[in-house]
């Protein structure tokens, strides 16, 4: 993906991840501006099904040539997928970081927690 | 032109090149039961001499290399290696000795070891030494596990260990392997360490501090007794990381500056070759407190002169490997500070910080600053960092489109993106083996790929375009790695 | 050069930027140089005073061996293009050394039945702590079963370094000169992480390697095998034993023994086991062209990128010494390596019965040996080994240096270079020594 974006439809954490929420589900991702500074990625280590994940810390790392990055929780729950087609083909995470570039979907555990994140617009000012 | 086959996709069935001698015994059958037995033979090339001589030196023309042009890689010392160590490496008496012959028949290679371990005990300013580590990380692996077992000597259990934002990554890899956590110091703006932050950090859980002076940087850190006084004070240990050896050999020593603990790269200041990846060479020279510790055998040498391996250590921390280190790397070092002798070393760090200055001042003077400023400090000491972030900015090329054009102007580029602290980074040591002329045209092509870029930048951003191959995709290399050649 | 960096001396450089306090205001306390000729001088006499396999007929192995290493070698090793440059860091203008690497790797994974090879470790001792390291990260298991036939220096590397990630040696002892099968099973348990044997073991006997590795199927540990590399020209290799992890000395392919190093270590693994391999792997690529080429890949492992959570510390490592490897091996060729295996095969076997047949000389055991076997003498050791000496001949490693439990044994080995003339030599000086030692009152055998 050429320019950074940052879809208004969802939440930021300052560790460059996103969230959509869907009830009581949410899909995480990092944003634009994360796999722009990995460069193209060529791995990721995925958690499992099953695991708990806490907002605020990593629960997989994605690797480019030249660096690894952990990724962190923007919220916490319990991973109900994987989004397993990244294994053959982790440069969906730069072609399309919030479409099929979404790492894995967790149930959530706290309702309140999404409070604490940005909004779209929040997270492009931050950037800057 | 073909494409490069590997010596496994060459030859054919049949040719040889090893003519196995005559069984000159008797056979007898039934050796080793089947199940033991390999079924398969390895798929080894089936070559000819001729042809193993031929894809062999075929594939040396391929490598750019230093006694072939001018190699500036950053905290790596690419200094000139003589070809009398190769002479003397390979003497037969030092070539084919066994590392477990009888020391009464090794007192050639003992009395060189001891030797060399006095040199560098007086080059470090630190009284004991031992060769056996195998390489500077190594070296750095046995520095940290020297200091676990010095505190739990004293029944001390601490569980730090503090190293600068610029350590070179062996240092952080090194204190996990050791059991001990890393913690980051800052890095103050004259490119030293930031000693609030360290006063902060140094407390009675910090096992040792690792850093390397001068630092990644080519700054040398003016509060370095002040620094290892802080670490004292706590009990700690202080680490010297020798990479940058070579810009203070006979003009300061590690000891005075209140080290404990030293390790030598014999493949950096000492001139054993690269080789293209190793062998190298670590050892480490120690302070008095330290010495019970070291790896075993220790070298002695009694009152009539002769030299014996003391394995009766008690306190040792063991063997980091086998026998007693890289030998062949030993003569050749040795050989270099015999050629030099204590004046022509320091002549050496005198000349390498010499021209790094001025590589330094010539690059300014061809206004190559403004683009590439030097990240810390006026003058450096045997290397130097600048940093590309403005040529990023109004060039549109990066530091590494700049060493990649560097390829088509017959250099080896620095090192690049080392240290982390500083964007776009691009770390330059010449070494004193480079004339004035060599420098004056590795400044004037870093002008003329500047000059070039503000005209077309694309030229730089798809360089190498002189070189064997061209831009690799390595993104492709590490997603789907192909790491041996494929015989089915 | 001072006016164009704007200084008016040198020693103003050095003067601005270290304290006075910790500028030495001596001479180095070191000899002065020497012209060329004097170096070469001195470091000859010094060889003079070792005593090495040019001078004696020797039979002492025990992790290096006196190989013949071919001319091929050593030329390609002097060559500057191999010779004098770095670690491979701009692949454009290395692709010599980096296909040498790829070239190494498959020699290595061939050579072992394993998919997965790095482009070298240090040594054997030091490969086998990198494995036990490799397990630690692997599955966090603390504890770590060793068998006693594994080389004695790398049993103290394990433990040098093991200790520091909490890692807990246990040690297996030997029965009938081979891993005690009971005991080795018996140690192993649900908190193993790794086990590791020597093939052949230190001893010089043959494992029942597929056994050890079978023990540990249902733990959590990884099977990590202790190859020497000569021999695999003759004994199933480690892929096919259900091993995970094979490394090994490598100085027997085409290295020198130069009084214990330079040499490498080969490290090569399941294909589980890429991602955390420690030391450099090159990689095939294509360039812009589409031009096949190499690359170093996989670097995310490494200390330059994953600093404190690398899988080992390691930088430099035996890039030149892994070329003499692989040329060695295609010099040796698919044929060469096996035909080098039954010949040490056969020559061992017609040296352990000779020798044996010696009055007051017997096996220490009857496993099958490839090209190393252990005896036991009925006579001070050290002193039979002095008189061979005196007489020419290195018969072996006398194995009371490292094993209190054979303070009678001796460790002898064979290579291409010792034809059935020198083991009848050995035979008999060995034999003379041994009765010498037996009957000191002066009488002859």
């Amino acid at each position: 993906m050429a320019d950074a974006s940052y879809p208004e439809d969802l939440l930021y954490h300052p560790e460059h991840d996103w969230v959509r929420i869907d009830g009581d589900t949410a899909t995480f991702g990092i944003t634009w501006f994360a796999q722009d500074a990995l460069g193209e990625v060529v791995f990721i280590d995925p958690p499992e099904v099953g695991t708990r994940v806490t907002k605020d810390e990593p629960y997989a790392e994605v690797e480019s040539v030249k660096a690894v990055s952990d990724v962190i929780a923007p919220l916490s729950g319990e991973i109900v997928e994987v989004n397993t087609a990244l294994a053959d083909k982790p440069e969906t995470i730069n072609d399309d970081p919030y479409g099929e570039g979404w790492l894995v979907r967790v149930k959530l555990s706290d309702d309140g927690e999404k409070d604490g994140l940005m909004d779209a617009a929040a997270y492009s000012a931050s950037l800057s | 032109m073909s494409e490069t086959l590997t010596i496994f996709e060459k030859g054919a069935p049949g040719r040889r090149a090893f003519a196995c001698p005559e069984l000159d015994v008797p056979h007898v059958d039934g050796l080793l039961p089947d199940a033991l037995r390999r079924a398969q033979e390895p798929r080894l090339p089936e070559v000819s001499e001729p042809e193993l001589v031929r894809h062999y030196v075929n594939l040396s023309k391929k490598n750019f290399d230093l006694d072939s042009g001018f190699y500036p890689l950053g905290s790596c010392t690419m200094k000139h290696n003589p070809r009398l160590h190769e002479r003397v490496a390979a003497l037969p008496g030092h070539a084919r000795l066994h590392p477990l012959q009888s020391p009464a028949r090794a007192q050639g290679a003992l009395e060189l070891m001891w030797n060399l371990e006095r040199a560098l005990a007086e080059i470090a300013g630190l009284p004991h030494v031992s060769l056996q580590p195998s390489a500077g990380s190594h070296g750095e692996l046995a520095g940290v596990l020297l200091t676990r077992a010095f505190h739990a000597d004293r029944g001390d259990t601490r569980t730090k260990v503090l190293t600068p934002d610029t350590a070179h990554g062996t240092n952080p890899a090194t204190v996990t392997m050791a059991g001990y956590e890393v913690v980051k110091l800052g890095t103050n703006p004259d490119g030293g360490i930031d000693l609030d932050d360290l006063r902060a950090k140094a407390d009675e859980d910090v096992a040792c501090l690792m850093l390397t002076n001068p630092n990644t940087l080519g700054v040398f850190d003016h509060n370095i007794e002040e620094i290892a006084e802080i670490v004292h004070g706590v009990g700690a240990t202080v680490y010297y990381d020798g990479a940058n050896l070579n810009a203070i050999m006979g003009i300061s020593r590690p000891g005075d500056m209140g080290f404990d603990i030293v390790h030598f790269n014999l493949h950096k200041s000492f001139t054993q070759p690269h080789g293209g990846g190793g062998p190298g060479s670590g050892p480490i020279a120690v302070a008095d407190h330290i010495e019970p510790f070291l790896p075993r055998p220790v070298i002695t040498r009694d009152q009539d002169g002769r030299f014996d391996l003391d394995d009766d250590r008690p306190k040792s921390i063991g063997k980091l490997r086998g026998f007693q280190g890289n030998y062949g790397c030993f003569v050749r070092s040795y050989a270099y500070i015999r050629s030099l002798g204590a004046e022509g070393l320091k002549d050496a760090s005198e000349t390498a910080v010499l021209n790094a200055n001025y590589l330094l001042a010539r690059l300014k003077a061809l206004g190559v600053a403004d683009k590439l400023p030097l990240a810390f400090g006026e003058l450096c000491m045997h290397e130097f960092v600048l940093s590309g972030a403005p040529m990023k900015r109004d060039l549109q090329i990066r530091t590494l489109d700049l060493a990649k054009r560097l390829l088509d102007h017959g250099f080896h580029p620095p090192t690049v993106y080392f240290p982390l602290l500083v964007d776009e980074a691009l770390l330059i040591e010449p070494t004193e083996t480079e004339t004035r002329e060599t420098l004056d045209a590795f400044a004037e092509a870093i002008a003329d790929i500047l000059r070039e870029a503000k005209e077309d930048p694309s030229i730089a951003r798809e360089a190498p375009h002189t070189t064997p191959v061209r831009r690799l995709d390595e993104a492709g290399a590490a997603k789907r790695p192909v790491i041996r050649q494929a015989l089915d | 050069m001072l006016d164009a960096i704007g200084v008016g001396s040198l020693q103003e450089i050095f003067d601005r930027q270290i304290p006075a306090a910790v500028r030495l205001a001596r001479p180095l306390d070191l000899p002065a140089g020497m012209p060329e000729h004097e170096v070469y001088a001195h470091l000859r006499a010094l060889a003079a005073r070792n005593t090495s396999a040019e001078d004696e007929l020797t039979f002492l192995g025990a992790g290096m061996y006196d190989h013949y290493v071919p001319a091929v070698v050593d030329m390609l090793m002097e060559r500057s293009e191999f010779l004098t440059p770095y670690t491979p860091y701009q692949p454009e203008i290395s692709q010599g050394g980096l296909q040498v690497m790829f070239e190494y790797q498959t020699a290595i994974s061939e050579l072992t039945a394993l998919p997965v090879s790095n482009a070298s470790v240090y040594e054997g001792p030091s490969a086998v702590a990198a494995a036990a390291y490799l397990a630690r990260i692997a599955n966090g298991k603390p504890k770590i079963v060793i068998s006693r036939g594994v080389h004695p220096h790398a049993r103290a590397a394990l433990r040098t370094t093991a200790g520091a990630y909490g890692g807990e040696v246990v040690e297996v002892g030997l029965r009938d000169g081979v891993t005690d099968a009971d005991a080795w099973a018996g140690a192993i348990d649900q908190d193993t992480g790794a086990v590791i044997f020597a093939q052949p073991n230190f001893l010089g006997a043959v494992e029942d390697a597929a056994a050890l590795a079978q023990a540990a199927k249902d733990s959590p540990a990884v099977v990590v095998g202790s190859y020497d590399p000569i021999p695999l020209g003759v004994l199933k290799p480690p892929g096919e034993c259900g091993v995970d992890v094979a490394v090994g000395e490598g100085q027997s392919l085409g290295n020198r023994l130069d009084f214990g190093g330079p040499s490498f270590g080969f490290f090569a693994a399941t294909e589980a086991y890429l991602r955390r391999m420690p030391g450099r792997i090159a990689g095939e690529t294509r360039d812009v062209d589409g031009k096949r080429g190499f690359v170093l890949t996989l670097q995310t492992r490494e200390q330059h990128i994953r600093r404190e959570k690398a899988t080992s510390n390691i930088c430099t490592a035996q890039a030149l010494n892994a070329l003499a490897g692989v040329v060695y091996l295609s010099w040796l060729g698919r044929r060469g390596l096996v035909e080098l295996g039954e010949l040490l095969l056969q020559r061992t076997h017609y040296a352990r019965s000779a020798l044996t047949a010696i009055d007051g000389v017997e096996a220490l055991h009857e496993q099958p040996v490839v090209r190393e076997f252990a005896v036991r003498l009925d006579a001070p050791v050290d002193k039979v080994i002095a008189r061979c000496q005196d007489a020419g001949i290195n018969p072996g490693f006398a194995l009371g240096r490292e094993y209190d439990e054979y303070p009678d044994g001796l460790l002898v080995a064979i290579t291409e270079q010792r034809s059935k003339a020198d083991i009848d030599r050995l035979t008999d000086v060995l034999g003379a020594a041994v009765a010498a030692e037996r009957h000191p009152a002066g009488a002859h055998a």
